[in-house]
């Protein structure tokens, strides 16, 4: 039996970040499907695991935790030694350690919150047979092309995000890229052509294509 | 511990205001240990410091960085930006933080940006020095604080900040609190410190029973927060309310909040 249990469902971006972390690993673990359609995540077992009431929440042997991005940065540093390294080429060096925090404090604050509202207003409201509001799509992508410019210099100086090599700060993006990609918004990826080679690239990742689908 | 200021703090500007990121386009450079890759062009100083903090103190990201600093007891110069001019959307800033955003800060040749990283990146470099803030121990002690600074950042501020901005911010800026915002925005803040509430009953700060950068992330915007209406719901939760007379005693915020008054 697995010591690594992921308690999630598998169309969340939190949980496609963890699950794409193991599997950048080659780690064993469990998948527990979450019942988010049945309100499971409200749920006294689940609430223990997670008192915000959101998937993912994780486990390794008696160690649990939630935050995808907590989990993510536990697996980086646990499994250093194990399958693709996930921390700066040199992660004892803490300069290069700030630049990559930088890179994962930057997608947490000024690109995940834009894209998650497009991907919102054009995925998710779809499913539940309510409508795109154009007016919120317009203004979403005007921040987040403004987002994508300054990726697009960053990405001309390095081949990912943090450096020359593929982190945890490029990884993170993957699962609502992944949606936005499905999207028209598409069109801010492909329009700049360093962010839509470096797209492509984290996309067609082995661990990505086992996750995206 | 020395501080320079250069200028006086001005004034916050009649600028429009959204509460999202104001995102810039970024310069062209090479750099060297900076995430804009550009050489920047340093600031007219007489100091010795090696840190620079390039910001304002009323800024909450600025507040939690130079919170950090005092912590460590390591010398600094605050470098104001003028936001009233724009400063931080233009030239020498954006190339410090293509952004736009204060703070930034520059220790020797290393440029970072990003509050919760320019921290981070405090409590590893200078972990001999000063306050430790961070857990101390193994792998999973630091993964359980790796959680709650992930919670401060994606669970507690997005709703925290926006009560501030509608509270305190905005009526600087000649706009008006919108009532029922703050509302909605207190019905989840609640949510939120019911949790806060649980967690401090079974441990002592957030993350582990030492005070970490968990706990420090949260003092800029507790610190506006309680000096509204707001502050009921902090107050009104024994363990949070324990906890933020704690933290907010602590001497190294003291001279944060002595700042703004300078």
């Amino acid at each position: 039996m697995a010591a690594i249990k992921v308690f999630g469902h598998p169309a969340s971006a939190p949980t496609m970040r963890v699950l794409l972390t193991l599997h950048e690993k080659n780690l064993d673990f469990e998948f527990v499907h979450v019942d988010l359609m049945g309100g499971e995540h409200k749920k006294e077992a689940f609430l223990a695991r997670n008192p915000f009431g959101q998937v993912p929440a994780f486990e390794d042997g008696d160690l649990k935790l939630f935050e995808s991005r907590a989990i993510t940065q536990y697996i980086a540093h646990r499994y250093e030694g194990q399958g693709t390294n996930l921390l700066p080429a040199d992660s004892k060096n803490i300069a290069h350690y700030a630049i990559m925090a930088i890179g994962m404090q930057v997608e947490a604050h000024q690109f995940e919150p834009v894209a998650a509202k497009l991907v919102s207003e054009q995925v998710f409201k779809l499913k539940k047979g309510l409508t795109t509001d154009q007016a919120v799509v317009a203004e979403e992508e005007a921040k987040l092309a403004k987002v994508l410019d300054v990726y697009e210099a960053r990405l001309k100086e390095f081949k990912y995000l943090a450096g020359d090599t593929f982190t945890l700060t490029d990884l993170h993006h993957i699962p609502t890229i992944k949606y936005l990609l499905g999207t028209p918004t598409k069109k801010l990826f492909t329009e700049r052509p360093r962010v839509n080679e470096w797209v492509a690239e984290i996309t067609k990742r082995p661990a990505s294509q086992k996750i995206l689908q | 511990m020395r501080t320079i200021l250069q200028g006086s703090l001005l004034p916050p500007p009649p600028i429009k205001l959204s509460h999202s990121s104001l995102l810039f386009s970024p310069s062209h450079s090479h750099s060297n240990l900076k995430f804009t890759s550009k050489s920047s062009p340093s600031p007219p100083t007489i100091t010795m410091a090696s840190i620079k903090v390039h910001g304002v103190p009323m800024s909450t990201a600025t507040m939690r960085v130079l919170a950090a600093l005092y912590e460590k007891d390591l010398d600094f110069e605050l470098i104001p930006v003028d936001m009233r001019a724009g400063a931080h959307k233009q030239e020498p800033f954006v190339s410090l933080n293509p952004f736009g955003q204060i703070p930034a800060l520059q220790d020797g040749d290393l440029t970072l940006f990003e509050s919760r990283a320019i921290t981070e990146y405090i409590a590893d470099e200078y972990s001999e020095k000063g306050e430790k803030l961070m857990c101390p121990g193994c792998n999973k002690v630091k993964a359980i604080t790796k959680v709650w600074l992930n919670v401060e950042g994606q669970q507690f501020d997005p709703i925290a900040s926006k009560i501030a901005f509608e509270r305190i911010f905005k009526g600087m800026f000649g706009m008006t609190t919108d009532p029922a915002a703050v509302q909605e925005l207190e019905g989840k803040l609640v949510r939120v410190l019911d949790i806060y509430e649980a967690r401090l009953s079974k441990s002592e700060f957030l993350a582990c029973d030492c005070f970490t950068l968990a706990d420090l992330h949260h003092l800029p915007v507790i610190h506006y927060l309680m000096g509204t209406d707001s502050k009921t719901l902090f107050e009104s939760r024994p363990k949070v309310a324990e906890w933020v007379k704690k933290i907010t005693a602590r001497p190294a915020w003291a001279k944060v909040v002595d700042l703004q008054k300078q």
